[in-house]
């Protein structure tokens, strides 16, 4: 076990250190290198960058004390918020994400489970086939869609629900719902098409044959058997949790993270750029690595590696 | 002769050479069914792909072919007319009209910079269509190179090649998506000033870039799922058969591995194209898709947001065509697999 745990650790370390190594020479690759700010700049705070950076020296010098500063979680100032680090931006904002995110992808297992559950016991009736077809579209519909026809209809038409920033619990709701649509859409169809393999394994008819009562057999065997692909679909749920807050926290104006690195992009803060790309893609791939370590744990089927 | 039916004498007729009826007469066996006209049929009979297939159809016809010969042009401003709601004409329009002259109505309004807005919505679906259709082709090719060849070899190189597959796999796309088109804009942008590339300028150095990323990074899918395939048939006697008449590696891989997983070819790469018309439309809301003024159902809908109280026509419209393209082709897909595999259906 502590072998595997110790592979996979050194394969996630190694993709930061790849997509670290990645943002470094795309972003040295943007003319004028992205220490560059369009104008602001000041003389003093142009010749602390040099210094800090080593911008004088050679390139792979500069890479050295880039990984250096990195690995102190040193990203360096933000080019077009004076008098701010990108590590300090990262850690006011990101909370924020985290809060939506969080509450997105607990709202998608609450509701996505069950549901799936009762679309595989229920195979073939009319609500099974409601759940499927609301499942089959509810995929096919990008984040953004969902944003922006939820925010015409129920904060622009209907005016229930407000439409910026996160001020009350009313705030979250629409957030919270185009994050956690697709995934929900996933985890049903995900979760019905493992309970119907489950329902019609043999441990399941031993089970009712001992008479075991319908709720205990599908509490005690089906439900613990019919999880373990939704624990392997969370890693890629977070992920798309984390990229599709981009879209959400831009139309809804939500100050957190995502928001914050789409406007970045805009206004080319190559430094705020950098510094969130490696920030997020190590929050990732930490989170797949725990993941993918919580799933050999719950599954002792799987042989380990 | 001798009646006795029990006699064992042979008649001299029985063995003449059959004729060619009897032969005919003879063959119980149907025509064989290749494995196309099997996989054919089954598709056709699936209601839900053939209704699919036909959505793509009519909205290829419609971002290919209707644009070139629509009366107005995606780039085309037309003064006065900014901000026509559907089915109204201009104040210069109606007099034309009013003179008897015939013109097409405006069937999705005009958008502010008075540009039609069905032909802009028609242009962004083929936008779509095409970054979809291009990127499934690329990560075909790369991807199914690339497993058959890992998993051909087997051994270090298959270990090898692997391992930078799972780097790639957890690399966040999106991510690298953003830092690509941001660090080549620029070299692109010159690419394009040079004579020969302007078609570069118009496609814009962010389409160029996503391509670029899912050429690097959009394969490994595809390449883990032909490796599993590859890694079974090789050990197949037609194999060993081809070896022995002196068959070298590439044409193993090309003649017979590549050929006997085309099924799973097929229905991985029309699930990739979703999948990256998905992405496309993702980027382009965020503003990193086609440049200016070329539009794109991810951009038609991002610059709809901030005018969708008195305007919302103009999100809904490429909202719910985009929802359309990926579900059509997600099922369709659904149905090309369900055709040529029946084992997987679920």
């Amino acid at each position: 076990m502590s072998k595997y745990i110790l592979k996979r650790l050194l394969m996630a370390v190694l993709t930061v250190f790849v997509v670290a190594t990645l943002t470094f020479f795309l972003m040295n690759a943007v003319p004028g290198g992205p220490y560059e700010a369009e104008k602001s700049i000041s003389p003093q705070a142009k010749a602390a960058l040099e210094a800090k950076f080593g911008l004088d020296q050679p390139l792979f010098q500069q890479y050295l004390t880039y990984l250096k500063n990195i690995l102190h979680g040193d990203f360096g100032p933000s080019l077009k918020q004076r008098g701010r680090t990108v590590i300090d931006i990262i850690l006011t904002k990101f909370p924020v994400s985290a809060k939506v995110g969080i509450i997105s992808v607990l709202v998608s297992l609450i509701v996505g489970i069950p549901v799936g559950c009762v679309a595989a016991m229920n195979r073939g009736k009319a609500s099974d086939s409601t759940i499927i077809v609301i499942a089959t579209i509810g995929i096919a519909v990008p984040s953004f869609v969902v944003c922006s026809l939820s925010m015409y209809f129920f904060g622009v038409k209907l005016r229930w629900l407000p439409t910026v920033g996160l001020t009350s619990w009313k705030n979250y709701i629409m957030p919270v719902f185009s994050l956690s649509f697709y995934p929900t859409t996933y985890i049903v169809r995900l979760m019905r098409s493992a309970m119907l393999d489950v329902l019609g394994q043999d441990y399941m008819r031993t089970a009712k044959a001992k008479g075991v009562s319908r709720m205990a057999s599908l509490f005690r065997h089906a439900l613990r058997n019919a999880v373990l692909p939704v624990v392997t679909y969370l890693g890629p749920m977070m992920a798309y949790t984390l990229t599709g807050s981009f879209i959400v926290e831009k139309v809804f104006t939500i100050p957190g993270l995502g928001g914050e690195f789409v406007s970045s992009i805009s206004n080319r803060d190559y430094m705020m750029i950098m510094g969130t790309t490696i920030f997020l893609a190590t929050l990732m791939v930490f989170i797949n690595f725990v993941v993918d370590i919580v799933y050999k744990f719950i599954d002792p089927r799987i042989k380990l590696k | 002769m001798n009646k006795n039916p029990l006699s064992l004498q042979l008649k001299a007729e029985d063995f003449l050479p059959a004729s060619q009826e009897e032969k005919q007469g003879l063959v119980v066996m149907r025509d064989s069914v290749s494995f196309w006209k099997d996989s054919l049929r089954r598709l056709v009979k699936n209601k839900v792909a053939m209704v699919s297939l036909a959505v793509i159809v009519i909205i290829m016809f419609f971002s290919f072919v209707v644009p070139a010969f629509y009366p107005y042009s995606y780039e085309q401003q037309q003064k006065g007319a900014e901000n026509l709601r559907p089915m109204t004409y201009s104040q210069a329009e109606q007099e034309r009209i009013a003179a008897g002259e015939k013109i097409t109505p405006h069937f999705l309004g005009t958008d502010k910079l008075g540009r039609d807005y069905a032909v802009r919505i028609m242009v962004g679906s083929r936008i779509s269509l095409t970054v979809g259709l291009v990127a499934a082709g690329i990560i075909l090719i790369i991807g199914a190179l690339y497993g058959s060849i890992a998993a051909f070899f087997g051994g270090w190189v298959d270990i090898i090649m692997m391992r930078i597959v799972d780097i790639i796999y957890t690399i966040p796309d999106v991510l690298l998506i953003v830092l690509i088109s941001i660090a080549i804009r620029v070299p692109l942008e010159n690419l394009a000033n040079a004579p020969g590339m302007r078609w570069l300028s118009t496609v814009g150095p962010n389409l160029v870039s996503i391509f670029i990323v899912f050429a690097l990074l959009y394969w490994v899918g595809m390449a883990r799922i032909v490796r599993s395939q590859v890694l079974v048939l090789r050990e197949s006697e037609y194999v060993t058969a081809a070896r022995a008449l002196g068959a070298g590696n590439g044409r193993i891989i090309r003649k017979h591995l590549l050929t006997n997983c085309i099924g799973t070819l097929i229905v991985t790469t029309t699930l990739q194209i979703p999948s990256s018309i998905f992405t496309e439309s993702y980027l382009s809301f965020l503003g990193l898709g086609v440049a200016v003024p070329l539009p794109s159902l991810g951009s038609l809908a991002s610059s709809a947001i901030n005018g969708m109280n008195t305007y919302p026509y103009l999100l809904i419209a490429p909202s719910v065509l985009i929802s359309l393209i990926i579900l059509s082709f997600n099922l369709f897909g659904d149905g090309l697999r369900d055709a040529f595999d029946p084992k997987l259906k679920k």
